[in-house]
């Protein structure tokens, strides 16, 4: 299979042998992949338990994800180049793993779901306050965006047990 | 065998200890819960701390982000404790001799008494700087303690796992 090949192509590359050969490199690179997930979470948790009507009430939704959002996407740019040094680090640890697979397409969702709610706030910040429907939208998109990164954060802690499974 | 020796080897053969030990999916399971829990404490302490430091949330009184974020802190911070105390508790022994586990131990130590002595000492006047841009030098100082011990406490977690 091809990415059986490339996973044993990558692992034999120079990057890969040297990040292998180097102790500190796995565990300060997690640390820093843990760190910017805690800012991608901390962002989607208080965006949208204002959404959810649970916290956060003193300022408006808009606000909250101008306030936030931008920290959740560099956040995510930190995440997708650490993940990518773990991957080269470890690429049969992870590319082949189904866990690894389905935390990809979670990801996947997670920034389509950001992307839908925060585009139309650009231009109206009560855009999601103007009809019923609108609010039940808004809703939606927060409890399965809830969902979805913590899926995330479950599949990322599961990767180191796939294989048992 | 001292007495705190004797209480974690009491801990190490306990029945819960034993069952989280035995099950090949509770203890990823905990872990996943605690993950998420220390991410949403770290994260969302962040945000007051960088608005102590004067880097962040500028425009609002401190005050009141602290009202609207803490009550979440809060709430990880306890599931975080749970679900941390069941994992020390599958192989209590064991966590005592890791270093980085008793180093972030300690950094818990000094993010509670610093939490502490923020809240007795500089919280008391905070209407002088509640919407002061950039907060006196001891506000500062607590935010960025806060920031450098948490980002230690994700460090010295992840450390564990590698010893």
């Amino acid at each position: 299979m091809w990415l059986q090949d490339f996973s044993t192509w990558l692992a034999a590359t120079p990057a890969s042998l040297f990040i292998q050969a180097t102790d500190a490199i796995i565990p300060a690179v997690q640390t820093i992949h843990i760190l910017c997930i805690a800012v991608v979470i901390s962002a989607v948790l208080l965006v949208h338990l204002h959404t959810l009507g649970i916290a956060m009430r003193s300022q408006s939704g808009a606000a909250l994800a101008k306030r936030f959002f931008p920290w959740l996407w560099w956040a995510l740019a930190l995440l997708l180049l650490s993940g990518t040094i773990l991957i080269i680090a470890e690429p049969d640890r992870s590319l082949s793993n189904w866990v690894f697979q389905l935390k990809m397409l979670l990801v996947i969702a997670a920034v389509v779901l950001t992307f839908l709610f925060q585009q139309p706030l650009r231009k109206d910040p009560d855009y999601w306050q103007k009809s019923a429907a609108r609010r039940t939208n808004a809703g939606a998109i927060a409890i399965v965006s809830l969902c979805v990164w913590v899926g995330i954060v479950f599949a990322g802690r599961w990767i180191a047990y796939a294989i048992a499974y | 065998m001292s007495s705190s020796q004797a209480f974690f080897s009491w801990i190490q053969h306990s029945a819960l200890s034993s069952t989280i030990r035995g099950s090949t999916s509770l203890f990823p399971w905990l872990e996943s819960i605690h993950v998420l829990a220390i991410t949403t404490v770290v994260g969302t302490i962040a945000v007051v701390d960088l608005r102590l430091v004067g880097l962040a949330s500028r425009d609002r009184p401190a005050s009141e982000l602290m009202a609207d974020i803490l009550p979440l802190t809060r709430a990880a911070f306890a599931l975080a404790v749970l679900t941390g105390s069941l994992l020390f508790a599958s192989n209590a022994l064991d966590y005592l001799h890791k270093a980085p586990f008793v180093a972030k131990l300690i950094l818990l130590c000094v993010a509670l008494l610093n939490i502490a002595v923020f809240h007795r000492l500089t919280v008391r006047d905070i209407q002088r700087w509640d919407t002061a841009r950039s907060p006196p030098l001891s506000v500062k100082l607590a935010g960025a303690i806060s920031l450098a011990v948490w980002i230690g406490v994700v460090a010295c977690g992840r450390w564990t796992g590698f010893v």
